[in-house]
């Protein structure tokens, strides 16, 4: 047997009542909603985007193709082949990344000892034709030097926490 | 015959004032719901067609419009094609009884109340139609649910409707409004309080709104009865659904908070003050607050399940009518100041 007082809150409609102001409270709040192109949320540093090849200040290339990226890679996106240049450095004649086998797990970065192959914070990249998937050497250059501004203060704003 | 044919023009030319206006509002009604709907959910809504969103509606609409208009193959197609139609003229018919202001009445019937009622309730039968010539099992089961709550909730706002009837004495809505004057605390919505409430509740019911939307029951019968519609037969089911909100509100604008009159009337300061506001602005600002109250109804409460509609309907919301029917019956004989003498 329901209590009077019961029976009471439920004709006054009460608990409806009280949803009602919740829902009011909530439509009067400030709303959370990031509107995506024109606002952003915080990236980190980290963030583990589109790959890239980059250079010295003096425009030469970093990489020594010493291959470690290759090795350490787990999911065997990373094909290198090397070999001299005419100035008897070593360097790679081939650098290919598969972003279809790339897992973005950041262990190339990692492994690189003269931060070469580094992971930009680009998200929004797509394919329209089969084998655009495969970066090659040229197009990696290519975003290292469009981006480098960028790749740099990511790495500089990282460094005291590593 | 002259006459017959300028007085047929002024007719038509009515009708088109209410009627285009109730389309344009059907339009702006599911933006505001939007709106009001993401606003209750900590978003901001549809913001990117035109400022605010506010061409939203009108791209809806082109879309609609362009879009086919699939009859499946075991559908009596005829009924299919009437059902629709049938929904939305009876929607749009009962508009011709409602005051606006004063003097702006399309037909100022003497059965005003009556017609309404037998008007919302013929609703039913454009849904009926639509799920028994889809020839779909969830169509069927989401008609017969919006019948069989149609058909209980029909009784409740029946009762509240009656006791409007013994309070104003007439069923004449413009009579019901002209009852009510002297300010707010004159108005039916204090005397009749239950009523209103009652009302209110089988009005969103009668409507197949939330949380009384089992007719359509996503959850468990897809879109209830209009699942195999399509383009624009699904549109003006839409329209209809949206104009008989509209209706609803209006209705309990009128019967309950005063219809077109001012809530400051009779008020020493305000009254005066407030004076110079056309009647049909304070109806208006009354159907708006019974709009969003129907999202915001959508917004805070989950959908009943079936039985416990019916437990509503039959078992609280007609023995609640029935009991104020004649309490408020003594307040009449008792002449009960203001609202009574």
């Amino acid at each position: 047997m329901r209590s009077f007082k019961d029976i009471a809150k439920s004709f006054m409609l009460w608990e409806l009542l009280v949803g009602l102001k919740l829902t009011g409270r909530y439509v009067l709040s400030k709303k959370i909603t990031i509107q995506y192109p024109e606002e952003k949320t915080p990236m980190s540093a980290r963030f583990r985007g589109l790959h890239a090849l980059r250079r010295y200040p003096n425009g030469e290339e970093r990489c020594i193709a010493c291959k470690l990226c290759e090795a350490v890679c787990p999911a065997l996106a990373i094909t290198i082949e090397s070999a001299p240049r005419e100035d008897g450095s070593r360097r790679t004649t081939r650098y290919d990344i598969d972003l279809f086998k790339c897992i973005y797990c950041g262990f190339c970065e990692e492994s690189c000892p003269v931060d070469s192959i580094v992971e930009t914070d680009l998200s929004h990249y797509h394919f329209e034709n089969r084998g655009e998937n495969i970066m090659t050497k040229p197009m990696l250059l290519a975003i290292g030097d469009r981006y480098e501004a960028d790749i740099a203060k990511a790495r500089s704003d990282d460094a005291p926490y590593r | 015959m002259m006459n017959l044919l300028i007085s047929l023009v002024w007719i038509v030319l009515k009708v088109l004032l209410i009627a285009l206006p109730l389309l344009g509002a059907v339009a702006y009604m599911t933006l505001a719901e939007r709106k009001i709907l993401a606003y209750a959910h900590v978003r901001i809504g549809p913001n990117r067609v035109g400022l605010f969103g506010l061409l939203q509606p009108l791209a809806d609409g082109v879309k609609l419009f362009f879009k086919e208009v699939i009859i499946p193959t075991k559908a009596n197609s005829v009924v299919f094609v009437l059902a629709p139609i049938v929904s939305f003229a009876t929607a749009a018919a009962a508009w011709a009884v409602i005051p606006f202001s004063p003097s702006w009445i399309l037909a100022n019937v003497n059965a005003s109340l009556l017609y309404v009622l037998a008007l919302t309730s013929l609703g039913v039968y454009g849904i009926m139609m639509a799920g028994w010539s889809s020839n779909s099992k969830y169509a069927l089961l989401g008609a017969m649910r919006s019948t069989a709550q149609v058909v209980s909730y029909e009784i409740a706002m029946g009762f509240a409707l009656v006791g409007v009837l013994m309070a104003a004495d007439s069923t004449n809505l413009q009579d019901i409004v002209l009852h009510q004057q002297g300010g707010f605390w004159h108005w039916y919505w204090l005397p009749l309080l239950p009523m209103f409430i009652v009302y209110w509740i089988s009005g969103v019911a009668e409507t197949n709104r939330a949380p009384f939307d089992m007719a359509e029951g996503e959850a468990e019968i897809v879109a209830g009865f209009h699942v195999e519609y399509s383009g624009m037969s699904f549109a003006i089911f839409f329209l209809a659904e949206y104009a008989n909100m509209i209706l609803i509100s209006a209705l309990a604008s009128v019967l309950f908070l005063g219809g077109w009159l001012s809530p400051f009337e009779g008020i020493p300061f305000l009254g005066p003050l407030f004076a110079f506001v056309p009647g049909i602005v304070w109806f208006f600002a009354k159907m708006g607050f019974f709009l969003f109250l129907y999202v915001w109804l959508r917004a805070t409460f989950p959908r009943y399940r079936y039985d416990q509609i019916m437990h509503l309907g039959w078992k609280v919301l007609i023995p609640v009518t029935i009991v104020w029917i004649v309490i408020e019956g003594l307040l009449i004989q008792l002449k009960v100041a203001p609202w009574f003498n």
